[in-house]
């Protein structure tokens, strides 16, 4: 097939990824250097409002004022998705090493239990911990009827549960790319560390680890980037009473009506997540020589 | 007796009962989600006795069918278009000769997968309002075949790297130009990865919240974006109920899915 009818068969895919998504994130710059209009959309005159409002509020008096409400709200979500991938990390390496270990016919079983979640409604999934962290909820009755407490204790709406939802959201993104790493394990190596009296512990760290490093790299990259701008977990488990930037974002095109705030916002987003699927790509690349 | 059994790397000790808690930590969840769908009483946590009754209520609230013939036909057109435009781009990835822009054309394909989907849902509703398109069905029905691409196009893509270029030689050798060796070569050992990949297009549509929920307006909302109004309200048994049903759609498919990719490969 020539490159001409290469371009002509690839055309429809690049065009519509290009118009529809790639042309509104460039809209949503342009967008972010303009003034809110109070019924929604923009207006002129272009401005740098929308940025200086993550650390400056407008006085009454047209002064700006340091107000870090917004920086701290943005801290907090580059926070919560590293907690949230250094526990997906930790939690989901040695299940990845297990599934290794299997036969071929269980390792297929466990890869479709460990996918399948993947494919199910994230709303759903996070509504389930509604279930069991509320305070009529299953984990608050258990212990009520074991007699551990007696009034509910407050699971819901709070960092922790916020975490829980992300990490058991994201698990799965974690396990994955490390098990396609470390699949291609050779046993020799494993065998010959232990002929030569490696503990456990050795072969981990010397064998297993450095095998499993770009996986991981992947893996977190997989995690952090959409549970820096996730939504359902802080709104639903949260009680959207602790923002982060998911919902800061949508709350400007819904209830506060400052579009050009709300552009700017994801503008920063979407360059950060870009930025680290860049640099570990390259970093792939070099691992790979 | 340290000596006494063979060295077996396969088995770490209290490795198998710690994935097993991991699972159950996936499971336990959706399973509690189902038994508290069939339980009878309208307080979800006192068990009541078994009952098919939400189900029912679900079946005969009209705002809930409404938004699930919504959701299913812009699935559907999702689903068409989506997989016909990467059947194309998979098969000029895998089989085209391009001098330049071959990483271009990937990184761009791979765009929905990576951009945040709280900022694809914003700038979407940026770019059709600022073009004053309020088509509400039609616009999601755009901003799905989006999202849809790469997750159609990646089954297709790699059932090609896998069945290798030499079938499609042997047609070129017997003179087949290039449609008939596509409609009789390649088309038919493609057709189980293309049907995947649709399976995975109809379920990711099927299940999008956030995008659908910026993009829809008054008389387009669908079913996620309907349910997730019903949780804001609270737990109810309703609510159980519709997401339980959505949860077996998704499990059914992707099991279809993935039988149909398992015979591929046996073939």
């Amino acid at each position: 097939m020539g490159p001409n009818r290469t371009w002509l068969l690839i055309a429809p895919a690049m065009l519509v990824i290009g118009i529809f998504m790639v042309l509104p994130l460039l809209l949503a710059v342009g967008y972010s250097f303009m003034t809110a209009n109070p019924y929604g959309g923009v207006t002129a005159p272009a401005t740098f409002d929308a940025y200086l409002q993550f650390l400056y509020q407008r006085d009454f008096d047209d002064s700006l004022v340091f107000s870090p409400s917004y920086a701290l709200i943005i801290l907090r979500s580059i926070y919560l998705a590293m907690a949230t991938t250094l526990i997906c990390l930790v939690l989901g390496l040695p299940v990845a090493w297990y599934i290794v270990c299997q036969t071929p016919e269980r390792r297929r079983i466990l890869l479709f239990a460990v996918t399948l979640p993947f494919w199910i409604n994230t709303l759903i999934r996070t509504y389930c911990w509604i279930l069991i962290l509320r305070d009529e909820g299953l984990a608050n009755g258990a212990l009520r009827h074991a007699g551990i407490i007696s009034d509910p204790l407050p699971l819901l709406y709070n960092d922790g549960s916020i975490l829980l939802g992300l990490v058991y959201t994201f698990l799965p993104f974690m396990v994955l790319p490390i098990y396609s790493t470390l699949e291609r394990i050779d046993a020799r190596l494993i065998e010959a560390a232990h002929d030569l009296y490696a503990s456990r512990a050795a072969v981990f760290r010397r064998i297993v680890w450095p095998l499993a490093r770009p996986g991981a790299l992947a893996g977190a990259t997989l995690v952090f980037a959409p549970a820096l701008g996730s939504f359902l977990a802080p709104d639903l488990l949260g009680g959207g009473k602790k923002l982060l930037i998911g919902s800061l974002i949508q709350m400007q095109f819904t209830s506060s009506r400052n579009w050009p705030f709300g552009a700017a916002l994801s503008t920063v987003v979407t360059v950060v997540v870009l930025t680290v699927f860049v640099i570990r790509s390259r970093r792939a690349q070099e691992e790979r020589g | 007796m340290n000596g006494a059994k063979p060295f077996d790397w396969r088995h770490t000790p209290g490795l198998s009962a710690y994935t097993a808690l991991i699972f159950l930590f996936f499971y336990a969840p959706l399973l509690i989600l189902v038994i508290y769908a069939f339980n009878s009483s309208r307080l979800v946590t006192v068990w009541a006795g078994f009952s098919f009754k939400w189900f029912v209520a679900v079946a005969n609230n009209g705002a809930i069918r409404d938004a699930a013939y919504n959701s299913v036909i812009i699935a559907i057109v999702a689903t068409i278009a989506s997989t016909a435009i990467a059947t194309a781009g998979a098969i000029a990835l895998e089989r085209g000769r391009l001098r330049f822009g071959r990483g271009a054309a990937t990184a761009l394909i791979a765009m929905p997968l990576v951009v945040p989907e709280i900022v694809v849902a914003i700038t979407t509703l940026i770019f059709f309002s600022g073009l004053g398109m309020h088509h509400g069905l039609f616009n999601l029905m755009i901003a799905h075949t989006v999202f849809c691409i790469p997750f159609a196009l990646l089954p297709i893509q790699a059932r090609l790297r896998d069945m290798g270029g030499t079938l499609e030689e042997a047609g070129r050798d017997l003179y087949a130009d290039e449609w008939r060796l596509f409609r009789r070569v390649t088309l038919p050992l493609l057709l189980p990865a293309i049907s995947a990949g649709a399976i995975m297009a109809f379920v990711v549509s099927l299940d999008d919240f956030l995008i659908s929920m910026m993009v829809s307006s008054a008389g387009s909302t669908t079913l996620p974006v309907y349910i997730y109004g019903m949780m804001r309200l609270g737990v109810t048994p309703e609510v159980n109920a519709i997401s339980t049903i959505l949860l077996a759609v998704s499990i059914v498919f992707v099991a279809a899915a993935l039988l149909i990719g398992r015979r591929n490969k046996l073939a």
